[in-house]
């Protein structure tokens, strides 16, 4: 109970000192003004939704060959939070895009691939209510979610190639892309604090899994008696 | 070898089922022409219109259509309790996975071999001097769709809500799919025809990706 009262207060500190960087610390962007330094927390979300979508990827590999209530346990958690941060990733977006395109959406490819991420992953979770018997739904929503994160690269692939006239990836993009030193450091830390607040929700989210198991245990034990 | 021909057994047995009664196929077909006569009420039909968003329409028209179409692959097993006797007789449970895609997509193709002149003769598109290409294009996404959607289909036979279930799953994770193929289409279609070789490169690439994972992970979806 008191180390994950201190890693809560911790986070809370990270995510604090991080948004305080993110808006007295970072230099000033030349063209967008104020409204640039959502960049922040909207990329540092992104970035944590894939990590959140990639353990919930190898949780179901690993639940499929494994068969352990705690991978499938890991895979939802992981699952609902990188659901979270990708809604976030959605709806800061459109902030940013407004002022700055003059428009709060546009089907470019990184957008629309984040939609189209978003609406697999939500799958995933409403299959997951449809089937009643806990191996059962573990196993078929652990394929499910294979399948989903396989078709990731695919999706943004085919929507980068066809589908697309948007700005070029800024971190780790073309050479003469990239952010200044005093950004990228505030950005790095963004992303660390964000991390770790997914690491909080997610060890939340998995005790909470595990109790719900456990209860449903007990009450399949309750009415087979 | 013994995969292939239990496989080709199946496919088989899927296919006469499905020509006694023809249903699927009937079915599948009226639907496709239905969505296609409810499309054309969306936008004004021209030459030009009919080019660029003629091909999107097909083929959403077929990914719905597909999307219904494989409902009945595993419920038909279900209720006529068939499927562990099906898993009994085969030594590599693939086999019936594979047998049931294949029939899949022979039923997709051929309903959109079917509905392809009728959309040409509508929509004022010359579907036949380009239709050995435009076969090649319906046979990469038919195998896409069919592969992704046989594993869903397994997947949604077992849950409640399933007709309503199997196009939620099937149909977001078939974007790269619609959008590759239209794009083929689309450019297939042109007064000035021409293939684009990377649409059809990225369908196989889908194709082989939804194959190979099926091919490790696909048994799992059919454990009791």
């Amino acid at each position: 109970m008191l180390k994950r009262a201190i890693f809560g207060l911790l986070v809370f500190g990270l995510v604090g000192a991080s948004t305080y960087a993110s808006f007295f610390i970072a230099p000033d962007e030349r063209t967008m003004g104020l409204i640039y330094r959502i960049f922040y927390f909207h990329a540092a979300c992104g970035w944590v939704m894939f990590t959140a979508f990639f353990i919930c990827f190898f949780c179901n590999i690993a639940y499929a060959l494994r068969r352990e209530p705690r991978w499938d346990a890991l895979g939802v958690s992981a699952a609902e939070v990188g659901v979270a941060f990708n809604t976030v990733v959605l709806i800061t977006g459109p902030i940013w895009a407004h002022p700055v395109w003059g428009i709060w959406w546009t089907w470019d490819a990184r957008l629309t691939s984040t939609f189209v991420l978003w609406l697999l992953y939500i799958a995933y979770l409403v299959l997951r209510t449809l089937i009643e018997e806990p191996d059962r739904r573990a196993l078929l929503s652990s394929i499910f979610g294979i399948f989903a994160f396989l078709d990731v690269p695919l999706v943004y692939g085919s929507i980068r190639w066809w589908r697309t006239q948007h700005p070029q990836p800024v971190i780790m993009g073309a050479p003469g892309s990239g952010l200044a030193p005093a950004m990228l450091k505030v950005f790095f830390f963004s992303v660390f604090a964000m991390h770790a607040l997914m690491l909080l929700l997610l060890s939340e989210r998995y005790r909470v899994e595990k109790m719900r198991g456990e209860v449903d245990v007990f009450r399949r034990e309750l009415e087979g008696a | 070898m013994s995969l292939l021909a239990n496989a080709t057994t199946l496919l088989g047995k899927e296919l006469r089922t499905e020509f006694r009664s023809r249903e699927l196929l009937t079915t599948t077909g009226v639907f496709i022409l239905t969505v296609i006569v409810l499309f054309s009420f969306t936008f004004d039909p021209g030459a030009v219109e009919s080019r660029r968003f003629g091909p999107g329409l097909l083929w959403l028209a077929f990914l719905f259509a597909a999307s219904l179409m494989l409902q009945p692959c595993f419920l038909r097993e279900q209720t006529n309790d068939t499927l562990s006797a099906l898993r009994l007789s085969v030594s590599d449970p693939f086999a019936i996975l594979l047998g049931k895609l294949a029939a899949n997509t022979l039923f997709l193709l051929l309903t959109e071999l079917l509905m392809l002149p009728v959309f040409g003769i509508l929509f004022n598109v010359p579907v036949f001097r380009v239709f050995g290409q435009l076969v090649l294009v319906l046979f990469l996404g038919s195998l896409g769709v069919s592969t992704a959607g046989t594993a869903l289909a397994a997947i949604s036979a077992q849950a409640r809500m399933r007709e309503l279930l199997l196009p939620l799953l099937l149909l977001p994770m078939l974007t790269p799919v619609l959008i590759a193929s239209t794009q083929v289409t689309i450019d297939l279609l042109d007064p000035s025809p021409f293939m684009e070789w990377k649409g059809i490169g990225f369908l196989a690439v889908f194709d082989l990706v939804f194959l190979t994972a099926l091919w490790l992970f696909g048994e799992y979806l059919l454990e009791e």
